[in-house]
């Protein structure tokens, strides 16, 4: 089955852009991607997307379709009816490069202020031995394909853009949840992850959660639990009394 | 030309995958100064795509495995066509790599000792394959990555600038080599996608790591930066492909939607119950079984059944028989008109085994069908077909350095060649970009820090870089000439898919070599909308020009090539010829200083024999005579410590 | 920066008029919430300032009152367990001692404060939807810092479902009957019940139990809980929902046979 199906795509660059209308042929079993991919070939030549594998394994193509932030190569059009015009933007967290295409740098910047796994020093190549139930954790979180579809829901970021500088997003601390669960890393993270990293900013609403293509509980498994890590140690009321005692005195 | 941004390093890798990765850290941690350039964004390279896993003889499954016995299922695997010593060194250095991983903070799936659990995969004889769930390239890659991120920390630590000695190129394309006046490496020419902006680096030594060549077929599990990039930077630079003609195909790719064709089904699904069958409902592939194999697999569908539970007493099904066998048996179903309706045969485990058993064990193949094509595969069987997976071929490099016979030009993984013969086998890919990768940053480390003087680039060589890839700005001098990239990329993509794929004839590889020839022409003419910043037009008309140089590599061997063996199917020549065994077929840019001037776009190449170097007799040693006669002519045996029978 | 050009206005990013492009009911959850929380705000709020109807059939202790230690408890003979001490007052609730705990236990609760953040404060009221205030801190300051608090609230809910189990069972005997089972017991179990799995399931309870670990493997039985909290956990928001329309109903059914509107099917006794 094969139809004409109305899209409305932003073109543009930093200094401006619109959406656009367009009609396109639309066939049974096609995503999104496909349909970009079709207007490339026959109308827009030069419509920036970015995408590579095709397959919801790389986390490329994120962008927003109809307002939500989605993966264009996983999203069917067979969910959208034939009369339904289709809206595409970029994503609008990030600062738009051309199109479709965002500039996410900002993501590796935050990746590079998580320290990275530390391993005992004392630990050969070979000599980890870890239990299957202790890296399950750890585990889940590295099946994040670096989308950063939560780094763009995320309303924390998406609608204070001062607050990227405080603020990891939900895939970084993800990463440092990765590391504290991790059952070989000796450093200590939790403090940071409040301090260094925003953790406190999080008001678990949840988008990061929803939008994850991978289906990561990114707000059950690692944030929640990363909260009660920091409250473990900064909000302990019986601590905290101990520290004002022993302050007065 | 606009002002052109430059860079100064000592070694520039080319691709961001598993090799380039290793060999970009192997380099900085030998103190040098290192730059990645990679099309897309810094951890999506197509590694990611690699499911089962990464195989490395550390027996912790079944102790019995050692570096010999998986050198010995490499070189059966590539049906002893392999470059023996990389065999030897991967199978050696493999368990290391994979440790090393570990270091790097990699979560393998685990014994119940606490070790890293490894798998069974076809061709190897033990389980060997470290794997996390079926996302292990996914591992692979972000543990790189974040060994990559680590070291700039460190740099960070030191002097305040992450960069200092380890950088990103994210979206940036190389689409040339530089050299200077004596011939040797120099520095790299491309262009920034993001900007259309052109960048210079000056480097004594450039890895080229960009993988394979799949986006010159049409039905590929490959992304769209399989162009063969790094396979036509290095002909244009003056060194040598080899075994271009060896193409794997996976049997198991999705068929339907058209969308998703190619898109890889792992072979898990049949290690794990899955069988195919032909639209009559027949389970096929027990009428596939070639002689060579003849005894070791089942020969009834109990017998096949029971090995499932019971791998002692009964032999395995044939339809885990090695990827090319089963390729090849789907497309003559296919053929013979016992397909499935979208051209495909059926992979069926919906009545194999309960639906909760198959999500438990194969989720991502579950959501692989029920997200892309809306089909349950607990409920209904799976169509699937052969899909372009794998090159074999690739630059000709030292085996222990990675080195190409061009001073200073190092490549490593799918690019390069000789570590998988004529055939891979499933797993021997991670672990090939890790110890490779690894072997050609030091390769790359050695020779930076044994040159006495920096060579340099030329202005000329930059001009000319600048004018071919400004080229598809220009209009032809007639206008109605002008060529648009897509429709050139399909119409290669088909004749390559149609008439040098999977099963091949002499005239149908003629055919393509013409149609090429036709492209070829057409490529001059090829022009593109817009301006140059993230243009995908402007990109694909310059990658254009490497997938029509590969191509023309392909179809050239294969033609040449008159047997069949591993990935390389003659439907004129069905059998293996022990004489070809011996014989290496190698491609260089043609040197006719008669050529037009236009060839600079796509320069033409030549394939020629050669002989390959005879194994090391203690390697021979580890294989019985009786099987290496049905790979050798009897003279080549004489080393062989049985005798060698048939000897002179 | 001004208010225009704030979070996806914000410069550098692409310019598209619609602050938000999505164009299904994305208001629909959040009025949902709204609704439904103060319906139960309400409720709760009249109940447990009326000071009567709260104990029926002499055995029936609605969770309202729960423990009732106001002396204005002496009204219902047997409503009490645990003293009465707290002066009678129309401002002070008879379960003065636990509903406040109660209160704060499901405010700072994870699932209740995406309800309410996304709900009544809309921040935001729907993902990909852009919030209203000029300025965002999170819960990195007073009062939102005090969210942090939640466990101490679980340790207490804890308690108080003790409590309530302790009526639910106590519920079954009747002064003058002896052991009796009537509809209104089961009221009480199936509430208790769901009263529990709420509690047990919050997620600091998941991280006290085991989630605080490193190591499982050197912890097995603590493992085996989590597992089991954790399956829960995925509940925690059917349970936050479920027990809000289960106290409201058992409280209603106590009120209801307190009033004699309606008489209490005995099944057994």
């Amino acid at each position: 089955m094969s139809y004409t199906g109305r899209f409305r795509v932003w073109r543009g660059d930093t200094d401006g852009g619109a959406l656009q209308d367009f009609e396109v042929e639309v066939n049974e079993g096609e995503v999104v991607l496909d349909v970009l991919h079709r207007l490339q070939a026959t109308q827009t030549p030069d419509l920036a997307v970015r995408w590579n594998c095709k397959a919801g394994k790389c986390g490329s193509c994120s962008a927003e379709i109809d307002g939500r932030p989605r993966l264009l190569c996983m999203t069917r059009m067979s969910v959208f009816g034939t009369d339904d015009v289709v809206t595409v933007t970029p994503m609008r967290t990030f600062p738009v490069i051309r199109d479709l295409v965002t500039d996410v740098s900002y993501n590796y910047a935050k990746a590079r202020e998580v320290p990275s796994f530390t391993p005992p020093a004392d630990l050969a190549p070979g000599e980890y031995r870890m239990q299957q139930i202790d890296v399950e954790r750890s585990q889940e979180f590295r099946k994040c394909i670096e989308c950063f579809l939560c780094q763009d829901t995320c309303h924390v970021v998406r609608d204070h853009e001062e607050n990227k500088e405080a603020f990891a997003g939900p895939r970084f601390l993800m990463r440092v949840a990765e590391l504290e669960m991790h059952p070989l890393d000796v450093a200590d993270r939790v403090p940071a992850a409040q301090e260094e990293h925003g953790l406190g900013r999080c008001n678990i609403t949840k988008c990061c959660t929803e939008v994850c293509p991978e289906g990561i509980k990114i707000t059950d498994n690692a944030l929640i639990p990363m909260k009660e890590r920091v409250a473990d140690r900064k909000y302990d009321p019986l601590v905290w009394l101990g520290r004002t005692i022993s302050r007065r005195r | 030309m606009t002002e052109t941004e430059r860079h100064d390093y000592d070694v520039l890798v080319i691709g961001a995958g598993g090799a380039g990765l290793r060999a970009a850290i192997e380099a900085r941690e030998r103190g040098l100064r290192t730059a990645i350039v990679c099309k897309s964004l810094f951890g999506k390279a197509h590694t990611v795509m690699a499911e089962g896993g990464c195989a490395a003889a550390m027996g912790n499954v079944n102790s019995n495995d050692s570096w010999q016995v998986h050198f010995r299922d490499t070189m059966r695997g590539g049906k002893f066509l392999n470059s023996w010593r990389m065999a030897e060194l991967h199978a050696k250095e493999a368990p290391d790599r994979v440790w090393e991983l570990e270091t790097y903070g990699a979560l393998f799936d685990r014994t119940d000792d606490g070790r890293i659990h490894q798998r069974n995969f076809g061709g190897h004889t033990y389980p060997r394959l470290a794997h996390v769930g079926d996302r292990t390239g996914l591992e692979l890659i972000r543990s790189l990555q974040q060994r990559i991120v680590a070291l700039q920390q460190e740099d960070h630590a030191a002097g305040g600038d992450y960069e200092a000695r380890l950088r990103v190129f994210a979206e940036c394309t190389v689409t040339e080599i530089l050299k200077d006046d004596d011939g040797a490496i120099a520095g790299a020419f491309g262009y920034w996608r993001e900007s259309g902006r052109f960048v210079v680096f000056s480097a004594p030594a450039v890895i080229l790591a960009t993988g394979g060549i799949g986006k010159s077929f049409q039905v590929t599990s490959n992304s769209w930066e399989y162009t063969g990039d790094g396979h036509a930077l290095a002909l244009r630079a003056g060194a040598n492909l080899v075994d271009m003609e060896f193409v794997q195909f996976h049997p198991t790719g999705m068929v339907w939607p058209p969308s998703v064709k190619g898109i890889l089904v792992t072979e898990g699904v049949r290690g794990d119950g899955g069988v195919l069958k032909n639209s009559n409902g027949d389970r096929f592939m027990f009428g596939y079984v070639p002689d060579v194999f003849k005894g070791q697999y089942a020969q009834s569908e109990d017998e096949a059944d029971r090995w499932y539970d019971d791998q002692e007493n009964n032999r395995r099904t044939p339809d885990l028989l090695p990827r090319d066998e089963v390729a090849r048996a789907i497309n003559t179903e296919v053929k013979e008109g016992r397909g499935s309706p979208h051209g495909g045969v059926y992979l069926d485990i919906a009545s194999r085994m309960p639906s909760e058993e198959i999500q438990r064990r194969l989720p991502s193949m579950y959501h692989q069908f029920k997200e892309l094509a809306d089909v349950d595969i607990t409920a209904e069987p799976m169509e699937v077909g052969p899909t372009c997976h794998y090159v074999m071929g690739g630059i000709e490099v030292d085996p222990d350095s990675g080195r190409s016979s061009v001073p200073g030009l190092y490549a490593a993984g799918e690019c390069a060649s000789g570590m998988h013969g004529s055939n891979r086998l499933g797993g021997n890919s991670l672990s090939d970009l890790l110890v490779f990768g690894r072997r050609a940053g030091l390769g790359a480390a050695g020779h930076v820090e044994s040159l006495e003087r920096r060579p340099a680039v030329r202005d000329r060589d930059i001009a000319a870089a600048a004018a071919t890839a400004l080229a598809p700005f220009d209009t032809p001098s007639d206008p109605a000439d002008a060529e648009n990239p897509y429709t050139l990329h399909s119409e290669l993509q088909k004749a390559m898919n149609d008439l040098v794929g999977i099963i091949r004839t002499e005239a149908e590889m003629s055919e393509a070599l013409d149609r090429l020839g036709k492209l070829r022409e057409r490529l001059r003419d090829v022009v593109v909308e817009g301006h140059r910043q993230y243009n995908p037009g402007w990109h694909l008309a310059l990658d254009l020009r490497n997938m029509l140089m590969v191509g023309e590599a392909v179809a050239t061997s294969a033609l040449l090539r008159t047997e069949s063996r591993g990935g390389h199917t003659r439907d004129d020549y069905p059998t293996l010829d022990p004489a070809w065994r011996r014989r290496v077929l190698v491609t260089h840019v043609t040197e006719d200083t008669d050529s037009p001037a236009d060839d600079t776009v796509a320069p033409r190449v030549d394939v020629e024999p050669a002989e390959r170097t005879p194994m090391r007799e203690d390697l021979l040693a580890l294989f019985d005579l009786e099987e290496l006669e049905k790979y050798y002519t009897g003279g080549e045996l004489a080393a062989h410590p049985q005798g060698g029978r048939s000897a002179p | 920066m001004t208010t225009s050009a704030r979070g996806v206005d914000a410069p550098g990013r692409a310019q598209i008029d619609a602050r938000t492009l999505r164009a299904d009911r994305w208001w629909l959850p959040p009025a949902a919430t709204t609704a439904g929380l103060l319906v139960f705000l309400v409720y709760g709020g009249v109940r447990a300032f009326q000071q009567q109807y709260f104990f029926a059939d002499e055995r029936y202790l609605t969770p309202f009152y729960s423990p009732c230690v106001s002396l204005g408890c002496a009204s219902e003979p047997g409503a009490a367990h645990f003293g009465m001490f707290l002066p009678d007052h129309p401002l002070i609730p008879y379960a003065a001692l636990s509903l406040p705990f109660l209160l704060l236990f499901r405010l700072t609760c994870y699932y209740y404060r995406k309800a309410y953040y996304r709900s009544f404060w809309l921040s935001p009221a729907a993902c990909a939807v852009p919030e209203p205030h000029a300025t965002y801190t999170g819960e990195t300051r007073f009062p939102l810092i005090l969210q942090n608090s939640h466990r101490y609230f679980f340790y207490l809910a804890a308690v108080i479902a003790l409590i309530n189990t302790y009526d639910a069972v106590l519920a079954f005997r009747h002064p003058a009957d002896g052991f009796v089972v009537g509809v209104g017991n089961l009221v009480l179990l199936v509430n208790v019940v769901l009263l529990w799995a709420y509690t047990v399931s919050c997620h600091s309870c998941r991280h006290v139990m085991g989630g605080r670990l490193t190591h499982f493997s050197k912890h097995p039985v603590r493992y085996r809980i989590w597992t089991w909290v954790s399956g829960l956990n995925t509940r925690h928001m059917f349970f936050a929902w479920i027990t809000l329309g289960t106290l409201i109903l058992t409280d209603l059914y106590v009120m209801l046979v307190a009033r004699g509107t309606i008489v209490d099917l005995r099944i057994i006794g």
